[in-house]
């Protein structure tokens, strides 16, 4: 067996790089990021102006800002009602003339998208037909499905999704509410597992990658669907998994140097639980790089979501979780009996 | 030192042993399954919608239109109860109004009376909850409002009797893979897999019940035995839980439930029997009239979506234009089937408010794609491990390895949809599954690089991860039990293999690496860690 092999032994034991030295920049660049995610969030991508939007709304201040907000996005069939039609086509499909159809089969506003064919055995022409609102879908599917042999020869309707407006509604607010229950979950469970100076930390890091993820979105317009929300409570899930590692041996540390300073405690901590962290975070990152080029279109979302969640989550558990701790401090030289309870474990 | 119990090798064998013969009818093709025998588990992965192709179609009950419909009937129960109780009791205006369903006395003053004749209606017949509340006005006017809970109750109801009238209309032989599930109280989910245009589902969905009556054919046995009908005639089935019976009527109905102008449910004023009155508009009453005179004595049927309710002799001819249904009814089943005559067999119309089209292909795509990215997950995972831990990276390989077996066992087992997103999720968990081993083997070479020996470093590398695995792996339980309440269809699927994965993983990325390091400790006997 090579030295060099298996490979972990090129990763050093022991690294000593000073995060929290570096803590007021990270600190800097993440609000930095954060704001800008906000602000992306109520400008529809810093492509419109908020108050307009505002102004143009109609309802309760309430409705009005969660009009502003869903601008914010590039909302999917889910979160946003209508009528959304996948035609595929061994033809070139003139959009032109498909939006005419559109107009023919209902009025209203008609969107014709020329969209990415399918990886594999797909006919290779497609686009996307989409009406905002849906008075009589069964209708408007119809007429286009009877139309379409005019516009291309051998065309045929591959997808539809039809959301009311009520279920759309619901999805949006129920996504929202899963978004914030879990996030409340984690606080809690830190909490109770932890105290609650780790849980602040962990909840801190977790609405960093929760807003970063969502600006992600917001700014390049990715379209934003309920596997998005999924991906998103699965970065919640992983965030929190990273930072409860980072926090496990903050802990350990914590009952073994009880004389050892915050800020050199905290980078010790991360600098044992590097190398997994690397390693899980490569793992995962693989795999969901994969997934990106061969999972289709449907995943691809979810896959840049995982993707940039994970990077981020690795990033907000080395520079926001951990330092955060030095921000309210923890309390220290706790009595003995924790230390006991540890004592077994160690005989092994 | 590096002992492993017994019975930790006994539960490794056995549930890897069960993985494999739950996950094995999924590698085996769809017509050799019934071949597998009988003690062994056939179940295989129930693919989703989104991977198979098919339709979806989410219905919701008008709420509206079966609460006023309700109301109606209350009111009609109201003036019933009424009379029967002392026909002194004289009342006008019996109705509904916005929320209420009022009569109003034409003499206050027996408001005692009224109140003791409508008290026993406002409590439910099967369990004397307060269905509904009375308010008095001085001026002899009595409202009667529905309590919530029995509005959710009728909804739930409504929907469930929904499902069984849906379920008559488009899969009327059962044979079909359609699953028909209630959704909250007021919901149904219609799922209909290879089915690509949905517009004949919604329009079986949405008929009207069809009630027709036919002259029944008397046939006697042996005629019967023969297999041979009498020309112009056919054979129908009883509607369930109606007490009816098969019979064989003329195919041609006499005339059909458009005539219908009023169904509502009432007592039998001599056998105090539960039956169903109707009255029939002008044209039905000469109609029914005419066809009861020329056959008294024989019997007629009734037919709701061409299945027997009720087949009585017709014992003198009716004229007036009403009449009473009687068929081993309770109170509730006559109240059911008189909404069902009014509105259609469906006790409530129903609304398409989310619809779903997914072709065959493109299903078909979702699965080969998603089977290519969990291929390549694994591989990547596989070659990582390995060249980063070597002789243990082959043991957290081996591990990944059962941990996929239990997961496809698992899903079998369960039953859960693998849907588009659950791909998603069972890529993740691959990754994520040597995150266990990743946090023991570091730990171990942590204690091996403060000058522990191999064996205690092993030791204590398992002991003092397993907290972190725990809390580290809660977390992602957590959250996929957030997207259970939250999620439709897709993402429920993405909860379930998350979940599955993260528990099935702690499972062997713990004990199989455990058992396996062990053993090969006592084989090798090595002086130093390999990692």
């Amino acid at each position: 067996m090579a030295s060099s092999w298996p490979l972990i032994r090129l990763l050093p034991k022991k690294t000593n790089f000073t995060y929290v030295k570096f803590a007021g920049f990270a600190a800097f660049l993440s609000i930095a990021a954060v704001t800008a995610s906000l602000v992306s969030m109520v400008t529809g991508g810093f492509r419109e102006n908020p108050i307009e939007l505002y102004q143009r709304a109609e309802g309760a201040p309430l409705a009005r800002a969660g009009a502003v907000l869903e601008r914010g996005f590039n909302l999917g069939i889910d979160f946003r009602g209508g009528v959304s039609i996948l035609i595929e086509a061994p033809n070139p499909i003139d959009q032109e003339a498909l939006r005419a159809l559109g107009q023919q089969a209902q009025e209203g506003d008609v969107e014709v998208q020329g969209t990415t064919c399918r990886p594999v055995n797909a006919p290779p022409y497609c686009a996307l037909l989409n009406f905002e609102t849906a008075p009589d879908q069964a209708d408007t599917v119809e007429e286009i499905r009877d139309g379409l042999g005019e516009i291309t020869a051998g065309a045929r309707i591959a997808n539809v999704d039809a959301v009311s407006a009520k279920v759309s509604e619901e999805l949006f607010s129920g996504g929202l509410i899963a978004l914030g229950l879990a996030i409340l979950l984690m606080l809690v469970y830190i909490w109770f597992r932890f105290e609650w100076f780790f849980g602040l930390g962990g909840v801190l890091a977790l609405f960093h990658d929760v807003i970063l993820t969502l600006g992600l979105f917001s700014v390049f317009r990715f379209e934003f669907t309920l596997t998005i929300i999924a991906a998103l409570l699965t970065i919640i899930g992983y965030s929190m998994n990273d930072t409860v590692v980072v926090f496990d041996r903050l802990r350990e540390n914590l009952r073994k140097y009880k004389k050892m300073p915050l800020g050199e405690l905290v980078d010790l901590s991360l600098n044992e639980t590097l190398s997994r962290t690397i390693i899980t975070g490569c793992t995962a990152l693989f795999s969901l790089i994969g997934l990106l080029y061969l999972g289709g279109e449907a995943l691809s979302g979810f896959a840049i979501a995982m993707i940039f969640g994970i990077i981020v989550g690795t990033y907000s558990s080395l520079y926001v979780a951990a330092p955060s701790l030095l921000l309210w401090g923890v309390k220290r030289g706790r009595e003995g009996s924790s230390e006991k309870r540890v004592a077994p474990q160690t005989a092994g | 030192m590096l002992q492993i119990a017994r019975w930790r090798v006994i539960l490794v064998a056995v549930v890897t042993a069960m993985g494999i013969a739950f996950a094995f009818p999924n590698f085996v093709p769809e017509r050799l399954r019934d071949q597998i025998p009988d003690f062994l588990p056939k179940q295989a992965i129930n693919l989703g919608l989104d991977l198979r192709g098919g339709s979806q179609l989410l219905l919701e009950i008008e709420t509206a239109t079966l609460r006023r419909q309700q109301l109606d009937n209350f009111a009609d129960q109201m003036a019933a109860a009424l009379r029967e109780a002392d026909p002194q009791i004289r009342f006008t205006g019996r109705g509904v109004v916005a929320d209420a369903a009022r009569v109003r006395l034409i003499d206050p003053t027996q408001m005692e009376a009224a109140r003791r004749a409508l008290r026993p209606l406002a409590l439910s017949t099967t369990n004397n909850n307060e269905i509904a509340s009375y308010t008095e006005n001085p001026d002899g006017l009595i409202e009667a409002r529905l309590s919530e809970a029995h509005l959710r109750e009728l909804s739930r109801q409504a929907a469930q009797q929904s499902i069984e009238v849906i379920r008559r209309r488009i899969d009327p032989n059962g044979t079909s893979e359609v699953t028909i599930v209630r959704q909250g109280d007021d919901r149904i989910i219609v799922q209909a897999p290879g089915v690509s245009d949905p517009e004949m589902l919604k329009e079986r969905i949405g008929q009207t019940a069809l009630m027709t009556f036919h002259m029944v054919r008397d046939v006697s046995p042996e005629e019967a035995a023969t297999g041979r009908l009498p020309p112009g005639t056919m054979v129908v089935e009883p509607y369930p839980d109606s007490g009816g019976s098969q019979e064989i009527v003329e195919r041609r109905p006499r005339f059909t439930g458009e005539r219908l102008v009023r169904a509502n449910p009432s007592t039998d004023s001599q056998t105090s029997e539960f039956v169903l009155s109707f009255a029939l508009d002008s044209e039905g009453t000469r109609i029914f009239c005419r066809i009861t005179r020329e056959n008294t004595g024989n019997r007629f049927a009734i037919l709701l979506d061409n299945q027997v309710l009720t087949a009585p002799r017709i014992n003198e001819p009716i004229c007036g234009g009403t009449g009473q249904i009687s068929g081993n009814f309770t109170a509730e089943s006559a109240n059911n089937l008189a909404v069902m005559l009014r509105a259609g067999a469906l006790p409530a119309p129903l609304t398409v408010i989310d619809e779903r089209t997914v072709d065959a292909s493109l299903g078909a795509d979702a699965i080969e794609s998603g089977g290519k990215a969990s291929a390549v997950a694994g591989l990547v995972t596989f070659v990582f491990m390995v060249l980063a831990y070597g002789l243990f990276g082959i043991f957290a390989c081996v591990a990944l390895l059962i941990n996929g077996i239990l997961v496809i066992a698992a899903m079998s087992m369960i039953g859960a949809a693998l849907t588009l997103p659950g791909i998603a999720g069972l890529i993740l968990t691959i990754a994520m599954a040597v995150d266990a081993n990743v946090l023991i083997y570091e730990r171990m070479r942590e204690e091996a690089a403060a000058g522990r020996g191999p064996a205690l470093a092993i030791d204590a590398g398992f002991n003092r991860a397993m907290i972190t695995i725990v809390d580290a792996n809660l977390t992602t339980i957590l959250a996929a039990a957030v997207l259970f309440q939250f999620g439709a269809g897709p993402v429920r699927g993405f909860a379930w293999t998350l979940s599955i994965g993260v528990i099935t993983s702690v499972f062997t990325a713990v004990l199989v690496t455990q058992i396996l390091i062990a053993w090969w400790f006592r084989l090798a006997r090595p002086k130093t860690l390999p990692i």
